[in-house]
């Protein structure tokens, strides 16, 4: 499978979008026409839509670390992102051989996946690494951090798309220790380094009487060598910028502000995150890549029930959540574009795509 | 949720270490590599004990760097349910059986300036791990390791001869203890303290350090309780509608599984809380053996860790 990489830019010009192809891999994130908060966590395992006979030649589930068309310009965005602000990317210093497992997992399941783009050879402790589609090519010393040009944590993730935090697991909690992140929607690791769990998901409404965190806490406490698991985010962003990073938001959260009816299709975007996390095995930490997935309104509703879900998930999601989502200033203007793309009709279960 | 993933291994190796302990060598049966682990892990060893199937956890003792095999220790319980006497009579060379992927419930806090290790008898075992892990970074540590007498200390002369300034031995026969409370006063800032050893003496251990005003986090343990027989008891499985019995010398959480239901665990020994269950409604007292519920919760008569605690009387329902 050839992937033809794009340029593209998420910011400025926004010359972003997705093929065909990708936008029938999108990860939709809804299983039915309403949507409840949840922490809705499941093995990362490949899955194959239950509920339609449609050919996918391959899905985001479907790989450790999905490469995609856009890997090459996201790669770029981060430099961009990073040469501006290096503190997006920061370990404290106990937290570099959680680094050294990361790394190890990210070039062995790529190399493994991907044998095409990526090829890692290992004789004892040295290494060496090749990275067709950003052509690196380093011969270094696993576990010697003088042999790579950044410590192991930052060189692997400035290859690997999606943000990175790095959780250390100890006192039965975990402590956002390290990260990688550049394209997050509205939080800061330069604010949330250090803190634990509860600390971290302070801002989210109404989850923690719902004892959700407890539970999620003992999952991913729970969470085993070779057993990683995944869940499924989402939220709205006005073009298609991935740096939705709280330094920034004198940037990003004025161009809400520019949304018309005639514009809406082509600057308003979902955006999926697919949250996964991994045991690494030397550390004991948790890896926690946060992989985002952005789709242009006027794209999703091509694929005829993701409107008509789109539409109703919109209209029926709680005050509540719509506030937290960030989309209680547009959300009559939203309601109103995608309600002609809700003929009533019922949708089919599940979140894939029908046949067409 | 239970899962994981089993490993497909062979025995390769049974060495007779001293007159209770015996060492076992793993590697896998298809030939390939381990999974990396990190110093302090276990790996839950699955015994098909004809008709009863154990699932008993041991510490990981090998250097975990080392991934073509892994060694645990068992130390022969006379008096318990059978899992350790399964291991010593029939577990040979060439045998097949099944172990988990690690897990690891005692690891090394990585941001201490130095792990001062404090092991009884068979709990020395984690830290044969975690020394191999440490000395490989140069990180600093000090065992202090106390046995009934040489001839019982297992693998005390290998590690003093590996690390003579490092190694420190006690022999309850030559009437040796550790001076805790002068170790525990020396120790440099950032030091972190660990002990794995029978019950008395983590329980010294803690207290002492405690009393010392040892930060709660700078103190780590590891026990591992045994499931304790007892009289056979039925429960009814609501969410799975099955009545299942447990045996004089099944566990809960193992009559459970032996039934055909998953649920959760990870420590099979009442100290990780995973396995923590509702009780729908109940007749009868509850036997709890387990380190993570709290006093009210064990009078509450709401939740049981299947994993070690036990049941008397006549009716008991579970949400499982
Ligand atoms: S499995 Fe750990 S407490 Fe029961």
């Amino acid at each position: 499978m050839a992937i033809a990489f794009k340029e593209e830019t998420f910011r400025d010009d926004f010359t972003f979008s997705n093929s065909p192809e990708a936008i029938r891999r999108f990860p939709f994130p809804f299983h039915e026409d309403s949507y409840m908060y949840s922490v809705n966590l499941e093995q990362h395992v490949p899955v194959r839509p239950e509920n339609t006979t449609r050919s996918l030649p391959d899905t985001v589930f479907d790989k450790t670390f999905d490469v995609d068309e856009h890997y090459v310009a996201e790669m770029k965005d981060r430099e961009l992102v990073l040469a501006e602000d290096p503190l997006r990317c920061q370990s404290l210093p106990h937290m570099t051989l959680a680094g050294w497992d990361l790394l190890e997992l990210i070039m062995t399941a790529k190399a493994a996946e991907y044998p095409d783009l990526f090829e890692l050879h290992r004789d004892g402790d040295h290494w060496h690494w090749i990275n067709r589609p950003l052509g690196i090519e380093q011969k270094f010393v696993f576990m010697d951090e003088t042999t790579l040009p950044y410590g192991p944590m930052e060189y692997i993730t400035r290859q690997t798309q999606g943000d990175f935090a790095l959780l250390d697991q100890r006192d039965d909690n975990l402590w956002m220790d390290a990260g990688m992140v550049t394209t997050q929607a509205d939080w800061s690791l330069d604010f949330d380094i250090g803190m634990n769990f509860f600390e971290w998901h302070a801002p989210v409404p109404k989850a923690h009487e719902m004892g959700i965190f407890v539970r999620a806490l003992k999952f991913l406490l729970n969470i085993r060598q070779g057993s990683p698991a995944r869940r499924l985010n989402w939220t709205l962003t006005v073009n298609p910028l991935l740096d939705t990073s709280p330094e920034n938001y004198h940037k990003w959260g004025v161009q809400r502000a520019t949304l018309t009816p005639e514009n809406l299709g082509q600057k308003l975007h979902l955006r999926v995150e697919l949250q996964t996390f991994f045991r690494l095995p030397r550390s004991n930490a948790l890896v926690f890549p946060i992989r985002c997935y952005m789709i242009s309104f006027q794209d999703l509703v091509t694929e005829p029930k993701w409107g008509r879900r789109m539409h109703r998930v919109i209209r029926d999601l709680p005050d509540e959540l719509a506030d937290y989502k960030g989309i209680t200033r547009n959300r009559e203007l939203i309601l109103d574009w995608l309600s002609h793309y809700d003929d009533g009709a019922p949708t089919s279960p599940g979140a894939w795509a029908d046949e067409r | 949720m239970s899962g994981g993933g089993k490993i497909p291994v062979t025995v390769t190796e049974v060495v007779r270490v001293n007159e209770l302990i015996k060492r076992f060598k793993f590697e896998r049966s298809d030939g390939g590599l381990l999974p990396t682990f990190s110093g302090g892990a276990h790996t839950v060893v699955e015994m098909q004990d004809y008709g009863t199937s154990r699932l008993n956890p041991y510490s990981l003792m090998s250097d975990p760097a080392d991934t073509s095999a892994y060694t645990i220790s068992v130390r022969r319980d006379d008096e318990g349910r059978g899992g350790s006497l399964f291991m010593h009579r029939h577990v040979r060379p060439g045998m097949e059986m099944s172990i988990s992927n690690p897990v690891n419930l005692f690891p090394l806090d990585l941001r201490a300036r130095k792990h001062l290790m404090i092991a009884g008898g068979i709990g020395i075992t984690p830290f044969m791990g975690q020394i191999a892990q440490l000395s490989a970074i140069s990180g600093r540590f000090e065992l202090h390791y106390a046995a009934r007498n040489p001839a019982l200390a297992a693998y005390a002369s290998e590690l003093s001869a590996r690390y003579p300034r490092q190694v420190h031995l006690y022999f309850d026969d030559y009437d040796q203890r550790i001076d805790l409370q002068g170790l525990l006063d020396g120790q440099p800032l950032g030091t972190h303290l660990y002990v794995c050893g029978p019950k008395g003496m983590i329980a010294w251990v803690r207290n002492t350090a405690e009393a010392a005003g040892w930060p709660r986090e700078a103190v780590h343990h590891e026990e591992f309780l045994a499931p304790p027989s007892g009289k056979p008891f039925e429960v009814k499985l609501a969410v799975s509608n099955k009545v299942i019995q447990v045996g004089e010398h099944q566990s809960l959480l193992e009559a459970i599984e032996a039934a055909g239901v998953d649920a959760p665990y990870l420590c099979r020994g009442g100290c990780c809380g995973q396995c923590e269950t509702d009780v729908i409604d109940y007749d009868g007292t509850f036997l709890h053996n387990d380190h993570w519920l709290s006093e009210e919760q064990h009078a509450g008569g709401k939740k049981i860790m299947p994993c070690v605690s036990r049941f008397e009387g006549k009716t008991l329902v579970l949400d499982r």
